[in-house]
């Protein structure tokens, strides 16, 4: 490296070199980037939600809250089981439903139905609900996730798709739970 | 024998190592640092090794699949040769790890050892201890299970807690909407090539700089360190004082590193390996989670915050611990470094201590969660029963049925969540138990919706009978005079029978 104020042709070449690197890891950046960030993008896309089936009505007798399971609607090949999701489907009467997400408002961990006491328990932190779903009583600071549904042609189908998360959930649910 | 020192020549005279190599065994280090206080960071150095080793061993098996992981390490502990074994050095040895980390931290920290000029050891050192963290965290998510599943579920239900970055958050970690493929495969990509990859650098530079600035003195009570002075007094005890590293010290970090792959090779032939637990399929929902042994105290704190305080405490808790021990050594890089004149140093270890191990014991048998089986499996004991009317044993029977035994215990068994209700009619009137029933209150839920007046007035009826033998249960005095006489007996049906 030169050390006065006059540019050496090496040294020229030595920052254009830099330069010419700096241009190629923007370039390559851009890809990289958008790849790393599939994830959230896409969901921001919303391509991760839709309707999903969770059998006929008649599987559901009316006043009670049965477990119902459905496979993600976005999955992977490597997904296995994982992608079986469980939720709880109260029928209050008629054609009216709530469906509960299985994870708990707290920290999502799955929420057992005691039709006994009528309330939801969480096995991690203690969190309880109401048949509701409104918060009744333990850490969670709202009631229980719900998706929106919809009976169609005698079938039960929400609108589901991703991990229902306290932070998320207003947005990702469309809704506001009856408690929150 | 000539033929080896003929080969080693021409090996150094291309690798020019030997020299450097002597140089840093050699290097003198003062004498009564020679202790057996000063072999954690070696141990760890070993475990971290041990990991390094018996990680690669498992990936020639394991399979990162949400679908065959599971599978796959079934396959390793059973029909794999010695699998299981391999499994449980590896998963004692991050129990180690861990242990063993904060162990060297607890001793670097009550030695003053993080003091001028060491305090960039002290800040690689952070980062190590918060790497071995997320190796233990990520290590766990490895062991695909149904704790591995429900606890990536805690971990996206906090990281979703973050103002309006927290939905991106958690699909970034999960790799997608849901828990499922891409999130294995994104944490085994973090355990086994980033966090170890970083790990190993950040090794590196923290052993570079012990050798680079000298092992930490042995601190006396009075030898204050000064920015100005201190440079020249090491040098000077090194050079009074001093001795060679090798053999001097380091035999003492040899038997305590073959102690602890000892203790860990016994405690994985001994205990085997950790789980994997039952299949992470999320439409199992009979399973409680538990985080591994390292997390447990978490656990249990995030099960006593108060709601309202949760999210700060969970977002700006970590934010404040990890700048404390960060700039603790630019807030206290000078002065005195023995324990003896550190009381804060001390209490503050203690403190930090006694809090970790009281929540890890509490997670142990988690007293604030219902025991989900207490109301079918936990009878009621027979003394509360004997000599008893119908109508409270009517009452009994609700307890048991509306699952009040999950959350109440009789003697001792049943959930810990609310009061144990062994004498419960002398703390509570009958209408005081009426109202708590019905209404609920402090963390009970309310049960008026889903018991009738008569199961009310006969669980009430019931808990009325809860008291010791020698004990009246409470009454309100206030009753007898408005309503004359002693109608205590009847009091717990009476203001149900009222409008």
């Amino acid at each position: 490296m030169s050390t006065d104020k006059t540019i050496s042709r090496r040294g020229l070449f030595m920052k254009v070199g830099i330069l010419f690197n700096g241009l190629v890891v923007t370039a390559l950046a851009v890809p990289v980037v958008r790849f790393l960030l599939s994830s959230v993008t896409r969901g921001r896309a919303n391509r991760y939600l839709e309707w999903v089936s969770l059998g006929s009505v008649g599987q559901f007798p009316e006043g009670e809250t049965r477990l119902a399971t459905f496979r993600n609607p976005y999955v992977t090949p490597t997904d296995g089981k994982t992608a079986n999701t469980a939720c709880w489907v109260r029928r209050i009467a008629g054609e009216q439903f709530q469906v509960f997400a299985i994870n708990c408002a707290h920290l999502g961990c799955p929420v057992r139905w005691f039709p006994q006491s009528g309330l939801f328990m969480c096995p991690c932190h203690g969190g309880a609900y109401y048949q509701d779903g409104a918060r009744a009583s333990g850490p969670p600071e709202r009631g229980l996730f719900e998706y929106p549904y919809k009976v169609q042609n005698g079938l039960v189908t929400i609108q589901a798709g991703e991990l229902p998360t306290p932070g998320a959930s207003a947005a990702l649910l469309g809704k506001r739970p009856p408690c929150a | 024998m000539r033929l080896i020192a003929q080969i080693g020549e021409w090996f150094d005279r291309r690798l020019q190592l030997a020299a450097p190599i002597r140089e840093v065994s050699e290097h003198p280090v003062p004498r009564n640092t020679a202790s057996w206080w000063y072999v954690f960071g070696s141990a760890a150095l070993v475990v971290f090794l041990l990991q390094l080793a018996t990680g690669i061993m498992l990936a020639l098996i394991y399979v990162p699949s949400a679908s065959e992981a599971w599978n796959s390490l079934q396959n390793l502990n059973h029909d794999v040769t010695l699998g299981w074994f391999i499994r449980a050095l590896h998963g004692w040895g991050s129990n180690f790890m861990v242990a063993i980390v904060l162990i060297h931290m607890m001793q670097v920290f009550l030695f003053g050892a993080f003091k001028f000029p060491r305090e960039l050891t002290w800040v690689i050192g952070v980062f190590l201890l918060l790497m071995t963290m997320g190796m233990a965290f990520t290590g766990q998510v490895l062991r695909f299970d149904q704790d591995a599943y429900w606890g990536l579920g805690i971990g996206a239900s906090i990281a979703s807690r973050v103002p309006f970055l927290g939905p991106a958050i958690v699909k970034l970690m999960l790799g997608g909407p849901i828990i499922a493929g891409a999130t294995l495969s994104r944490f085994f990509a973090l355990h086994v090539f980033v966090i170890p990859g970083m790990l190993i650098g950040f090794v590196g530079l923290h052993l570079l700089m012990v050798i680079k600035l000298g092992i930490n003195e042995w601190p006396m009570p009075g030898r204050l360190v000064k920015k100005a002075t201190y440079e020249h007094e090491y040098h000077e005890l090194t050079q009074k004082d001093g001795a060679p590293f090798v053999p001097y010290a380091v035999w003492k970090d040899l038997f305590f590193a073959a102690f602890v792959i000892l203790a860990v090779a016994a405690c994985a032939a001994y205990f085997g390996p950790f789980g994997p637990t039952g299949q992470p399929d999320p439409t199992i929902i009979q399973t409680a989670p538990r985080p591994d042994y390292f997390f447990l105290w978490m656990y249990a704190v995030l099960s006593f915050l108060p709601p309202s305080m949760e999210t700060p405490a969970l977002l700006i808790g970590p934010v404040i611990a990890i700048g404390a021990l960060l700039l603790l050594p630019f807030l206290s890089g000078e002065g005195e470094k023995s324990w003896r004149r550190r009381p804060i140093a001390v209490l503050t270890i203690l403190l930090v201590a006694v809090a970790l191990a009281t929540f890890t014991h509490l997670a142990g048998y988690t007293p604030w969660s219902p025991e989900m089986n207490a109301w079918s499996s936990d009878p009621i004991p027979a003394r509360f029963l004997q000599h008893r009317t119908a109508l409270e044993r009517q009452g009994a029977l609700v307890f048991q049925v509306k699952q009040c035994h999950n959350c109440h215990a009789l003697e001792g068994m049943g959930g810990q969540r609310g009061p144990a209700l062994d004498s419960v009619a002398v703390q509570l009137t009958p209408d005081q138990l009426i109202r708590q029933v019905i209404q609920g209150g402090g963390n009970m839920p309310a049960y008026g919706k889903n018991l009738t007046p008569a199961e009310t007035t006969a669980l009430v009826a019931f808990l009325q009978s809860l008291h010791p033998a020698g004990q009246a249960p409470a009454r309100d005095a206030s009753r007898a005079l408005a309503f004359g006489g002693s109608g205590q007996n009847s009091s717990a049906v009476r203001p149900l029978s009222r409008p």
